[in-house]
């Protein structure tokens, strides 16, 4: 067992990844933390154990540095998104309406909403989330239905 | 409510598109140093070949019509370093002298090179080899002979086998005894032809 040449990281992770970082932390934190993401996966790869899981091992990279750049954002003066308890409405326009849940997402607590993500826009089994965010399958599961069941409070 | 919500959660946010991304993760990762070998794709006459570079120079050449990409790839990644990226700019200089002499219009190579993957006996060979003039060719047992094994014309024909930098390190100027052409990495056809191009006065082809 070898590790592959980084770029078949890239070729083959970059957009999914690019998708979780979107939803994640919006479209124009988006780039900075796949920089990031990359760069620090790039410099660690060599120590990587060969035969690892290496697609959990890059969406915890990047979860983490969604992570730190969420903690940037909370420590600017102007406060971003909603309140978690603030209702989304969107005026009925297919786009806003999507604009609406996303915001909706970007409240939702940081296991859940990676939790739902991971789920939905980049498609991973329940066992593959519970593995990046450290946990069981159940409760991975338990992640996603319970970010599901808010933005179903909020997002009208 | 709850369809809808799968569906939009599915179809991913509005973003830019993660090519750009790409481009630019290429740009600062050799920049922060972080791209132990860089590669790129060029076309030739014989179709694509595969350039790669470490920070020393060009460390491999491979025949896409006889190799492919993953495989050489994959290869690179075990022999020199998992950190291979592909990262056309540092490769720029030796693309152009490559198109200067498939157009004819170049007799040397002035390009780094890093010999790492060439060990042993094979290092000497080579290393004769690469000063075989344009146009000109010597035998098996003449370049084992020139790297001081006269009767190791054997193991001179495996190190240019496994020559990682052809057309570079001219491999194709050593022939078999009588003119006959022998084998190529890239074929004994594009052997031939290079030659050819040359202008290399081979007897039989």
């Amino acid at each position: 067992m070898t590790l592959p040449p980084f770029q078949a990281l890239i070729d083959d992770h970059a957009e999914t990844i690019h998708r979780f970082l979107s939803a994640i932390v919006g479209p124009v934190e988006a780039d900075d933390c796949f920089q990031e993401t990359f760069l620090a996966a790039l410099r660690a790869y060599p120590g990587v154990r060969a035969g690892s899981n290496l697609r959990a091992w890059l969406f915890a990279v990047a979860r983490s540095k969604a992570i730190d750049s969420h903690r940037r954002a909370s420590r600017a003066p102007v406060p971003l998104g909603a309140a978690p308890d603030d209702r989304v409405v969107g005026d009925g326009g297919a786009g806003e309406t999507d604009d609406a849940l996303w915001s909706a997402v970007a409240a939702l607590p940081e296991k859940q909403r990676a939790a739902v993500v991971l789920r939905f826009a980049c498609d991973l089994s329940h066992r593959d989330i519970g593995r990046m965010l450290d946990c069981s399958d159940e409760a991975a599961r338990r992640s996603v239905h319970e970010g599901v069941k808010r933005l179903r409070e909020v997002w009208t | 409510m709850n369809e809808s919500i799968e569906r939009i959660l599915r179809s991913g946010p509005d973003g830019g598109g993660v090519g750009e991304s790409v481009s630019r993760f290429a740009a600062a990762a050799e920049a922060a140093g972080l791209v132990d070998v860089a590669y790129v794709r060029a076309g030739t006459p014989f179709g694509d070949v595969l350039m790669a570079g470490t920070s020393k120079g060009l460390v491999r050449i491979g025949f896409l019509h006889t190799s492919s990409e993953e495989e050489l790839l994959r290869e690179i990644a075990v022999s020199v370093s998992p950190r291979v990226l592909h990262a056309p700019g540092r490769l720029d200089e030796a693309r152009r002298q490559l198109d200067e002499y498939f157009e004819g219009r170049r007799r040397t190579f002035e390009l780094a090179t890093d010999r790492r993957l060439i060990r042993g006996f094979a290092r000497e060979v080579l290393a004769h080899t690469a000063r075989i003039p344009y146009g000109s060719f010597l035998t098996y047992g003449e370049v084992a002979a020139e790297a001081g094994k006269p009767r190791a014309h054997r193991a001179a024909g495996t190190a240019l086998a496994r020559n990682p930098i052809p057309i570079v390190i001219p491999c194709h100027r050593v022939l078999r005894s009588g003119g006959v052409i022998g084998n190529y990495g890239g074929g004994p056809e594009m052997k031939a032809r290079l030659l050819a191009l040359e202008g290399a006065r081979v007897a039989s082809a």
